[in-house]
């Protein structure tokens, strides 16, 4: 317990002191957790409206693999992704693994499957009438869509929270991936993992700190769009 | 009067079964053109393909100012309101200038038409009110706004008040009449209830099975019934088949079972028919009396199989060797005493018996 405490107050020092290393791992988990959720957004949003409103013989099929993805453990994207990178790999020449875009790949992988499933359960539980009023209304296609994900803003605010949420909390695909480089690709969550096993258990609770104040802050600030005018 | 919209050999089907069969159809400028039938008749396939939602089978439905119109085009020169009003969440205000922001209409424009409308339905002061925060009948109200709002050559109404209280929806009957004749606003209104149809309408096409059986006049189809089908739907109860045996100018003899009944009409001698009475057209006398005072060709001998109270109405089951209702009011069957084995004259005039001749009724069977 002791430990404990002595580890949250030299916690509370080290981010008054504002240091510079933790700044960047801070900065680097930000923006490579917020890169993938906008991937994950804009590929995840079209294909999960195109497989709740269409209608075709493999749709069953692909919004099963989609929900399978939601399920998709970090360490085995990890593994596929670093199979991929290597550099004896298929996509070896590109020089990718152990850089910050291998773990945005791996994260599009983790939240990508969350953004379309939520999209779909989220189209789907809307009254299909609906679409039928709006065309019945004068809107174009696009702008059928676009009043369903209006419509739909709370649930599809929703998908964007989790899909964040499983990105900026998730640690095997970043660690394989990215190899957890000081300076390169170092993140959060990987240098709590790093912080702990050599037992800096204050740095790794300042990290922690700032990885669930962060949580929270987009968090809330999600939160708050998807209330808005409710 | 000129037509607006014209169906052609229009045929839709789901899973090779025939949902809807029309080989012809027009729709008049500035009238109200009800769509009945019962439930799974093809109404609403109907009017989704006349709104350009529904993709036919085969053949068309077309204006005839555009015949070329289709797709996206089409539909925005008609305006649609179902029996849900499926508002999206957002104000009353939002809501009705929807399809006008669709067509990208100016704000200005979308601005005046929306006041104009919400004070034509008497909703202003709900402009600014949430559309999850209204009562069944503001909603419908606004359904009904956010259509009008879009000043379209046709609008189709789909059972829009049937999911409404009875006094709601007499008030809003009542005022979409009186909307639709002060506009002169064509509308094609779908709905499975006679009375509706009778309020509103001006002519009404009758859907069985996805086939259209009469398309007349609101008063004429009630009146002239021109299959058992529709007579039935129309309120006929008494729908009995028989044969022309003798005929003088207009007024037939038709042999029912071994009785004899006289109606006016144009069969020939030899003719099946069917003979369709209304309930309230059939007087009651006790068989002392026997009704001479009365100057009805038909009259009846009949035993009461059962009485059934309804108000201030009682419907009368008879046995005249054939089953015949009739319909008296309470206090004459309390003067009449009337109750299950009394013998009693059945007196109705030849002109209340509407004649439906075999060529219809085998049509009918054989749609």
């Amino acid at each position: 317990m002791q430990n404990i405490l002595e580890g949250i107050w030299k916690a509370i020092q080290l981010l008054l002191q504002g240091d510079p290393e933790v700044i960047r791992i801070t900065l680097l988990s930000l923006q490579v957790s917020m890169l993938a959720t906008v991937i994950s957004l804009v590929l995840g949003l079209p294909l999960g409206t195109f497989l709740a409103l269409a209608h075709f013989p493999t749709r069953r099929f692909w919004i099963s693999l989609i929900n399978t993805g939601m399920a998709l453990p970090p360490v085995v994207v990890g593994l596929v992704v670093s199979i991929f990178l290597w550099r004896s790999g298929p996509l070896g020449d590109l020089h990718l693994i152990y850089t910050p875009w291998a773990i945005v790949i791996a994260q599009v992988l983790i939240a990508f499957p969350m953004a379309a499933g939520l999209t779909i359960s989220a189209l789907q539980q809307m009254d299909p009438r609906l679409r039928v009023q709006l065309l019945g209304l004068g809107a174009s296609r696009a702008q059928m869509i676009l009043s369903l994900w209006k419509e739909a803003r709370l649930p599809l605010t929703a998908a964007l929270i989790a899909a964040f949420g499983s990105v900026i909390s998730e640690v095997g695909a970043s660690m394989m991936v990215g190899g957890n480089l000081q300076g390169s690709t170092r993140v959060l969550t990987t240098a709590i993992v790093l912080e702990t096993s050599r037992g800096e258990f204050a740095s790794a609770i300042a990290l922690s700190l700032i990885l669930l104040t962060l949580a929270f802050l987009v968090n809330f600030a999600l939160t708050t769009l998807q209330q808005h005018r409710r | 009067m000129t037509t607006l919209l014209e169906f052609h050999n229009l045929v839709i089907k789901a899973d090779k079964t025939v949902i809807l069969d029309l080989p012809e159809m027009a729709v008049d400028r500035n009238e109200v053109l009800v769509v009945v039938g019962p439930n799974g008749a093809g109404k609403s396939t109907l009017l989704q393909s006349a709104a350009g939602l529904l993709k036919p089978t085969s053949g068309r439905v077309y204006f005839t100012s555009h015949p070329e119109l289709a797709g996206l085009e089409y539909r925005r020169k008609i305006s649609t309101v179902f029996q849900s009003p499926l508002l999206m969440s957002d104000t009353v205000r939002a809501n009705i200038g929807s399809g006008l922001r669709f067509r990208q209409v100016p704000a200005s424009e979308i601005q005046r038409r929306v006041n104009f409308w919400m004070e034509q339905l008497h909703i202003s002061h709900l402009a600014k009110r949430r559309a999850n925060n209204l009562s069944g009948g503001e909603a419908q109200r606004v359904s009904l706004a956010r259509a009008f709002c879009l000043e379209t050559e046709l609008i189709m109404m789909d059972e829009p008040f049937s999911a409404l209280d009875t006094p709601t929806r007499q008030e809003l009957l009542r005022e979409l009449r009186e909307l639709l004749s002060r506009t002169g606003q064509t509308c094609i209104y779908v709905t499975h209830d006679l009375q509706e149809a009778l309020a509103v309408g001006d002519r009404v096409a009758i859907l069985f099975e996805g086939r259209l059986h009469q398309l007349e006049k609101a008063a004429e189809v009630f009146k002239h019934p021109k299959t058992p089908k529709v007579a039935e739907f129309v309120g006929v109860e008494n729908i009995i088949p028989g044969t022309v045996s003798s005929k003088t100018n207009d007024l037939l003899q038709i042999r029912v079972d071994g009785m004899m009944l006289e109606a006016v009409g144009t069969a020939s001698i030899g003719d099946t028919v069917y003979a369709c009475l209304r309930p309230e057209d059939i007087t009651l006398y006790p068989v002392g009396a026997d009704g001479r005072t009365s100057t009805a060709r038909n009259r009846l001998p009949c035993r009461i199989s059962h009485l059934i109270h309804q108000g201030p109405l009682v419907r009368i089951e008879l046995d005249a060797d054939f089953p015949l209702t009739a319909l008296v009011t309470r206090p004459s069957a309390e003067e009449m005493n009337l109750a299950a084995g009394t013998e009693v004259l059945a007196v109705f005039k030849a002109t209340a018996i509407h004649l439906i001749e075999s060529g219809h009724a085998h049509r009918d069977q054989a749609s």
